[in-house]
C-alpha cells in the first residue's frame, strides 16, 4: 500500500492515474471493494484515495475526535494540490467531504456524493440513518447491499492483516459515528457553504439511507443534481463501478467543474 | 477468605416468554411491576439475612435485560446501608465508562459509605459488550472514559479542600466539590471484574482489587498469575485479599439437594449470555487483532461458546450446561457442606490462593425456601472452614 503523507500523518491508501487531482473518501466498511472503481477514475484522473486516519494500517491520529479533524487534514492536503480536486465521497467519506466544503470550496472542482451520510433531517424520534449496530447481520447486509452475495466476502478465507484492517476500519467509524449516530447536528445549517457544482448519486435500494434522503440533502445544497443508481445499495460504485464511474465521467464532462 | 452473597435480582417470570434475546431488545410489557415488586423485596430479605449469618453482601447493575433486574447497583446498597450493621457492601459495580457523571458517582458512593459508617466497598466496571447500546456509549474509547471518570472519582472522593477544576478528554467540571466525604480513609477500597490476563495487569498496575467471574478451572489460574507479577514490578505484595473468585454455590442436606439448589442458580449462567448477536461485540469493545479473529471466526457469539471449558480444556455449552459440568469447569461448588469445602479447596488451591468468594447464593429460579437455607447451611458449615483460607 502506498502511503500519502498529509503533514505530520501518513496515511495508509493508493493513488492511481494521471490528470486532474480527484480525492476519493471512502465509506466505514467494504473499503477493499473500491478498487474496481478506482481503476475506472484513474483512467481520467490522478486519483489519491487514503484510508482516513485510525482506519485500515492508517495510524489513529492523536487528538482526533470528531469529522472535523479529519476534514480539517483533507483540507491541508487539498491546499497542496497544484489546481482545484474533484471530491468523491461515500457513505461517511460524503460526510467528510460535507464537513470540508461547508469549511472552505477554495481548492474544490466539484463535489460527488454517493449515498452520504452526515446530516439529520428528520424529528428527534426519527432515525434517518438506519441503526447499522442494532440490525441482525443477514439484514444489515441485505440492506447495504441489493445482491450481498456478489459482495460480501468470505471472512474465514481472508488473512489476518486484512481483517485487523476490516475491524480497524469498523472501531474508527464507532470512534467517529457513535454519538451523535452518523451525523453531526451542525452541520445541516451551513450546507448552503457548498458552493460547488455537485452531483449526488444514490443506490436506489440502499436500505441504510433511502434515496429520499438523497433527495432531501440534493435539495439543501445550493448547486447539486440528484442521479439513482440501479440495482444498488449503499455502496453503488462497489456494486457497479462502471456504471458510477459513467456517472461521474458524464457530470464531469458537461464542463460544471470549476 | 471472606464471603460475599451476590445476585442479580433476576426477573425470571418473563423469561418463558423469552427466545434469541434476554437483553437489550426485550419489551418491558414482559415486566410486571407488581411480582417485580414482590421479588425486589424478597432479594433484599435475602440479603439483610446475611448481616446475621456473616456474609457480606455484592450487588451487580445491567440494563434493558430481564436476567437482572438490579439496573443501579446503589440503590439495594442504599436501602441495605441502614437494614444491615455488620457485613461489608461490595457494589460492583458501577459501570463508569457508560455513565455521563462520574462526580453523580462519586456522590453516590459516598453518600453509602457514610449511611453504613464506613462499610462500602467501590467496583468500577468497564461492562459486558451489550451494555454498550441501551448506554449508547462509544465503544471505541470506552477504556479510555472509563480510566479518566476513575481518575476523576478517586480524586473527588480524596480531595477536601474546596472545589478543584477537571477539564479532561470526556469529562469536564469547573468545580468538583463532593458532599459528603466517604467515611473511610482515604476512600472505600476500590474493586473491579476482570476477564483477561491484559485487564488483570491494568488493575494490579493501579492496586486495584480484581474479581474474577466466570472463568473457571482453566482460564482463572493465568488471570490471577498475570496480577501477582504485575503487583510485585509495582512494590506492591500481591496478598491474597487483592483477588475474589465467583462461583456458584448450592449446598444442601444432602448431595442430592446442593446439587438441586445448584441446578437452579445456574439458570443464571444459562440465560445470562442469551444476547442478539449485533450486540455481542459492538466495534471497538475489543482490540482490533481480537475482533479480526473473530470475523475469521464465524462472530462473536462463536467466540463466547468456547468460553466455559472442562479441567480438560473442552468448551461446554453455557445455556444446556448441567451441574456436573458446572463443577467440572470451577464455575460453581455444590453438594453437601463437605463437598462444597472439598471442590472450593480444590479450586483454591489449583489457582494460588485467593482472598474472597463472591459466592452467587442465589440466582434463576430458586425459590426463597431454599435461598435462605443455602445461605444459613453455609454460613453454619462452610463459612466457619473458610477462616484458615485466604
Amino acid at each position: 500500500m502506498a502511503e500519502i503523507e498529509i503533514g505530520r500523518y501518513a496515511l495508509d491508501g493508493s493513488t492511481a492515474g494521471s490528470g486532474p487531482p480527484l480525492l476519493f473518501l471512502h465509506g466505514g466498511d467494504f473499503v477493499g471493494q473500491n478498487a474496481r472503481f478506482l481503476d475506472r477514475l484513474a483512467r481520467r484522473w490522478r486519483v489519491a484515495a487514503p484510508r482516513h486516519p485510525g482506519f485500515g494500517h492508517s495510524e489513529r491520529a492523536e487528538g482526533f475526535r470528531t469529522v472535523h479533524d479529519i476534514a480539517y487534514l483533507y483540507l491541508d492536503w487539498l491546499d497542496r494540490q497544484h489546481e482545484r480536486a474533484v471530491i468523491v465521497g461515500s457513505s461517511i467519506g460524503g460526510w467528510i467531504a460535507l464537513e470540508i466544503c461547508v469549511r472552505s470550496v477554495e481548492h474544490v472542482g466539484a463535489l460527488v456524493l454517493i449515498d452520504s451520510l452526515g446530516v439529520k433531517f428528520g424529528g428527534r424520534e426519527e432515525r434517518d440513518i438506519a441503526d447499522i449496530y442494532a440490525l441482525p447481520e443477514d439484514e444489515l447486509r441485505r440492506r447495504t447491499f441489493f445482491d450481498p452475495a456478489r459482495v460480501v466476502p468470505d471472512y474465514s478465507s481472508l488473512g489476518d492483516d486484512e481483517l485487523t484492517a476490516i475491524a480497524r476500519d469498523r472501531e474508527a467509524t464507532a470512534l467517529y459515528g457513535w454519538r451523535p449516530y452518523m451525523h453531526d447536528p451542525g452541520l445541516r445549517q451551513w450546507l448552503h457553504r457548498v458552493r460547488v457544482p455537485t452531483l449526488v448519486l444514490w443506490g436506489e435500494d440502499d436500505g441504510i439511507v433511502p434515496p429520499e434522503y438523497g433527495q432531501r440533502l440534493c435539495a439543501a445544497l445550493p448547486s447539486a443534481k440528484f442521479e439513482r443508481i440501479a440495482e444498488a445499495g449503499h455502496y453503488p460504485q462497489v456494486e457497479h463501478p462502471d456504471a458510477v464511474a459513467d456517472a461521474i465521467e458524464r457530470f464531469a464532462a458537461t464542463g460544471v467543474t470549476r | 477468605m471472606k464471603v460475599w452473597h451476590f445476585s442479580e435480582m433476576a426477573y425470571h417470570p418473563a423469561w418463558p416468554d423469552l427466545a434469541d434475546s434476554y437483553r437489550v431488545i426485550v419489551p418491558n410489557r414482559f415486566y410486571d411491576p407488581k411480582i417485580g415488586a414482590d421479588l425486589y423485596h424478597r432479594y433484599l430479605d435475602e440479603w439483610a439475612l446475611c448481616d446475621e449469618l456473616g456474609i457480606n453482601i455484592m450487588t451487580n447493575e445491567h440494563h434493558a435485560t430481564a436476567t437482572c433486574s438490579d439496573s443501579v447497583c446503589t440503590i439495594p446498597m442504599a436501602i441495605l446501608a441502614r437494614e444491615t450493621k455488620t457485613v461489608r457492601l461490595l457494589a460492583l459495580g458501577m459501570p463508569i465508562g457508560n455513565r455521563n457523571d462520574p462526580v453523580r458517582v462519586a456522590e453516590e458512593y459516598s453518600m453509602i459509605d457514610v449511611i453504613s459508617r464506613g462499610r462500602l466497598e467501590m467496583g468500577f466496571v468497564k461492562g459486558v459488550p451489550f451494555e454498550i447500546s441501551p448506554a449508547n456509549t462509544n465503544p471505541a474509547d470506552l477504556s479510555e472514559r472509563f480510566w479518566e471518570a476513575y481518575d476523576l472519582i478517586l480524586k473527588a472522593l480524596t480531595s477536601h479542600d474546596g472545589p478543584f477544576n477537571w477539564e479532561g478528554t470526556h469529562f469536564q467540571y469547573r468545580s468538583v466539590n463532593v458532599w459528603p466525604r466517604p467515611y473511610q480513609t482515604p476512600h472505600p477500597p476500590v474493586w473491579t471484574p476482570v476477564g483477561s490476563a491484559a485487564s488483570a495487569t491494568e488493575a494490579a498496575s493501579r492496586g486495584m482489587v480484581i474479581g474474577v467471574l466466570n472463568t473457571g478451572w482453566a482460564r482463572t489460574p493465568a488471570i490471577f498469575e498475570a496480577y501477582r507479577k504485575k503487583a510485585r514490578e509495582r512494590g506492591r505484595e500481591p496478598t491474597p485479599d487483592r483477588l475474589a473468585y465467583m462461583a456458584l454455590v448450592g449446598v444442601g442436606h444432602t448431595r442430592e439437594e446442593g446439587h438441586r439448589r445448584a441446578d437452579q442458580i445456574l439458570g443464571y449462567s444459562r440465560t445470562s449470555g442469551i444476547v442478539a448477536p449485533q450486540f455481542a461485540n459492538p466495534p471497538g469493545y475489543v482490540a482490533p487483532n481480537a475482533a479480526a479473529q473473530m470475523l475469521k471466526g464465524g462472530g462473536a457469539m462463536a467466540a463466547r461458546a468456547t468460553r466455559v471449558q472442562t479441567k480438560d480444556g473442552h468448551p461446554i455449552n453455557p445455556r444446556t450446561m448441567s451441574v456436573d459440568e458446572a463443577i467440572d469447569a470451577g464455575l460453581s461448588f455444590a453438594g453437601t457442606p463437605d463437598d462444597v469445602y472439598d471442590q472450593l479447596k480444590a479450586f483454591y488451591d489449583h489457582v494460588g490462593s485467593f482472598g474472597h468468594l463472591l459466592m452467587m447464593g442465589q440466582g434463576g429460579l430458586i425459590s426463597h425456601a431454599d435461598t435462605v437455607d443455602n445461605l444459613t447451611l453455609f454460613s453454619k458449615e462452610v463459612l466457619p472452614r473458610l477462616a484458615g483460607l485466604g
